[in-house]
């Protein structure tokens, strides 16, 4: 991580056009690649829950979406600030990538609200497996949707990565993306072991009390 | 007519039933339409030309539709027979594309009625529109049965329907209202088929696992 | 047929059932009683596949469509009449010569002459009666009774009586109920839950 914000704000060149907010994209692009990581890793886990049966699934694709949806808010405030710099808008509807995760956001807070109102048990595991699959179909269907719909609200489209990267802004991307991704699977594991550590201190409770 | 098919039939052949006698969601469903579309009346601004109308039209076709699925597994919920069809030996997927199916005939009706309202009202509807606005009642049903089935299961159905269904059902809404404005859309209407293929098959395999255990 | 190793089931926190085992041989007559709350309905309904066990092992060798199985719901829609229910699932289990056994029962059941009414308009016991021949229709191989007395006058529980005399020594039938005087001459095997 230290390695990476080195990269990004010393080493990589400053952006011809954009200056230093450029820098964002850094940020920006690899915390939505991240959240496409964790709503995979989430879809995953519940088709094996489906497969499989194995309840431990359950935590791991819920955790996975939870993990999905705050880098998925991240997406979303460090695209805002980056329309605001480039574009002088905090909101943009010709960034794909933004629309996108709005959509996202929205139908992963639903997840949230769906499982809650569902009694745990496995009907709850099951339905919540069907959904985040769902959500992986709904990616890049959603995504195929918003590029047609271009065509009737802004006609015009413009390219983001213009001129494309060099060598060095490359390594500093993937670097960025590297420590981003150790960042959501050490955030991951830790919320998973809280759980499960939280789930097992009920079962003793109730074991004690018994 | 396979056994498959026959358990289908059976099953959307129960629910137009039901809803014969009761006669409560299409009235219910065709009421709502038609005054949604005279509200937007009233909010449009005079100006505003029949792309905004277009738009609109959609709004209320889908938030209509939302109406009709919220009430689609409130007859299985009433009695618990859910539980009854989980236990009856036809494949479980059946249940589902009977729903669908049932539902598809309860928007139609609602669109015989809606369209001609809106053509008065607004603009005139050409046949691709009408293409497109069939495809894309095949995809909202297609996963309106399912989401609305995994809604009925909780506590907050009604609140939560809405939420898990509109971000489903945008990328129709964007290919309904491509294929209503352009004057070449087939390209949206491929990319309804798509929806529909992709989305039936997800619910259709995975709709099993949201109603057992 | 059956074999229950320890089954328990947790609905949210609380466990509905706690440690339940026993066997139970084809053609046998299981008898369950227990409590109010004491997880009765939830195993009948662990038995019939409608759950799954949270903990234990459960193996039953029973295809769907040989399940009869009466719960705490009718199971059929409100808005049907007797007759249109029993016609449903006759369909979907797929009812060799349907009308004359939807007759045979509905006759059987007292409730021929209501069979065209809807089932709205029927008074609890007769939905229960109506609930048992959607639970027999069939012809099942393994029956599961939950409280099958509930709200039967007496003259629907002697028809009960006289079927259950009928199915047992031929299906394998599992009855909860609170009042085992009824059934317990039936009965090859006894449960209590606690």
């Amino acid at each position: 991580m230290g390695v990476a914000l080195v990269l990004i704000f010393f080493v990589a060149q400053v952006d011809a056009d954009q200056g230093i907010s450029q820098k964002i994209f850094y940020f920006h692009v690899p915390i939505a690649l991240t959240s496409y990581v964790c709503f995979g890793t989430g879809a995953w886990k519940g088709l094996r829950l489906l497969w499989t049966g194995a309840e431990r699934y359950d935590l791991e694709s819920y955790t996975a979406i939870h993990q999905g949806t705050i880098f998925g808010a991240l997406t979303l405030i460090t695209g805002s600030i980056w329309a605001k710099a480039s574009w002088t808008h905090w909101w943009v509807w010709s960034d794909d990538q933004l629309v996108l995760f709005l959509v996202l956001f929205l139908f992963y807070c639903a997840y949230f609200m769906l499982r809650t109102s569902i009694e745990p048990g496995s009907r709850r595991e099951r339905i919540s497996a069907v959904y985040a699959l769902l959500g992986v179909a709904l990616i890049p269907v959603s995504f195929l949707a918003i590029r047609l719909s271009k065509s009737f609200i802004h006609p015009v489209v413009f390219s983001r990565h213009g001129p494309g990267m060099t060598h060095l802004q490359f390594t500093a991307f993937c670097v960025s993306w590297a420590a981003l991704l150790l960042l959501v699977y050490v955030m991951y594991r830790i919320e998973l072991i809280g759980k499960r550590t939280d789930s097992e201190l009920r079962d003793l409770r109730e074991a004690v009390a018994a | 007519m396979s056994g498959y098919a026959a358990d289908v039939a059976a099953l959307a052949r129960k629910d137009l039933r039901l809803e014969l006698r009761a006669r409560e969601v299409v009235p219910a469903m065709s009421v709502f339409v038609v005054a949604t579309l005279v509200v937007f009346h009233f909010a449009l601004p005079p100006d505003s030309g029949r792309t905004a109308a277009y738009g609109l039209l959609w709004v209320a076709l889908v938030f209509t539709a939302l109406l009709g699925l919220g009430r689609a597994w409130v007859p299985e919920r009433e009695g618990g027979v859910l539980d009854g069809l989980v236990l009856a030996p036809c494949d479980r997927s059946a249940i589902w594309l009977g729903k669908s199916l049932a539902t598809l005939a309860f928007l139609a009706v609602m669109q015989a009625v809606a369209l001609p309202a809106f053509a008065l009202f607004f603009a005139p509807i050409r046949g691709q529109a009408i293409v497109g606005i069939v495809l894309a009642d095949i995809g909202i049903c297609a996963v309106g049965s399912l989401v609305s089935a995994m809604a009925a299961a909780g506590r907050t159905r009604d609140l939560v329907l809405p939420l898990v269904f509109l971000p489903l059902a945008i990328p129709l809404i964007v290919g309904g209202i491509g294929s209503s404005v352009a004057t070449h859309g087939s390209h949206y209407l491929l990319f309804l088929v798509l929806y529909d293929v992709l989305f039936s098959i997800l619910s259709w395999a995975s709709f099993e696992y949201v109603i057992t255990e | 047929m059956i074999q229950a190793l320890n089954i328990e089931k947790r609905y949210g926190r609380a466990w509905a059932l706690r440690k339940v085992s026993f066997e139970l041989g084809d053609r046998g007559f299981l008898l369950v009683t227990g409590a109010n709350g004491s997880g009765k309905t939830t195993l009948l309904r662990l038995l019939v596949g409608l759950a799954t066990p949270t903990r234990g092992s459960l193996a039953i060798a029973v295809p769907r469509g040989q399940v009869g199985y009466l719960g705490h719901d009718a199971l059929v829609y409100r808005d049907l009449t007797g007759l249109e229910n029993l016609e449903l699932y006759g369909r979907l289990y797929r009812i060799p010569e349907r009308r004359e056994r939807i007759g045979m029962l509905l006759e059987r059941f007292g409730l021929w002459e209501a069979r065209s009414q809807r089932v709205a308009a029927y008074s609890r016991g007769m939905t229960q009666r109506l609930a048992l021949c959607r639970a027999l229709l069939h012809d099942p191989s393994f029956v599961v009774l939950d409280e099958p007395f509930t709200a039967l006058d007496d003259a629907g529980a002697n028809v009960l009586d006289q079927e259950l005399a009928t199915l047992a020594g031929v299906a394998t039938v599992v009855v909860s109920t609170h009042d085992p005087a009824r059934v317990v001459s039936l009965a090859t095997a006894r449960l209590a839950l606690t």
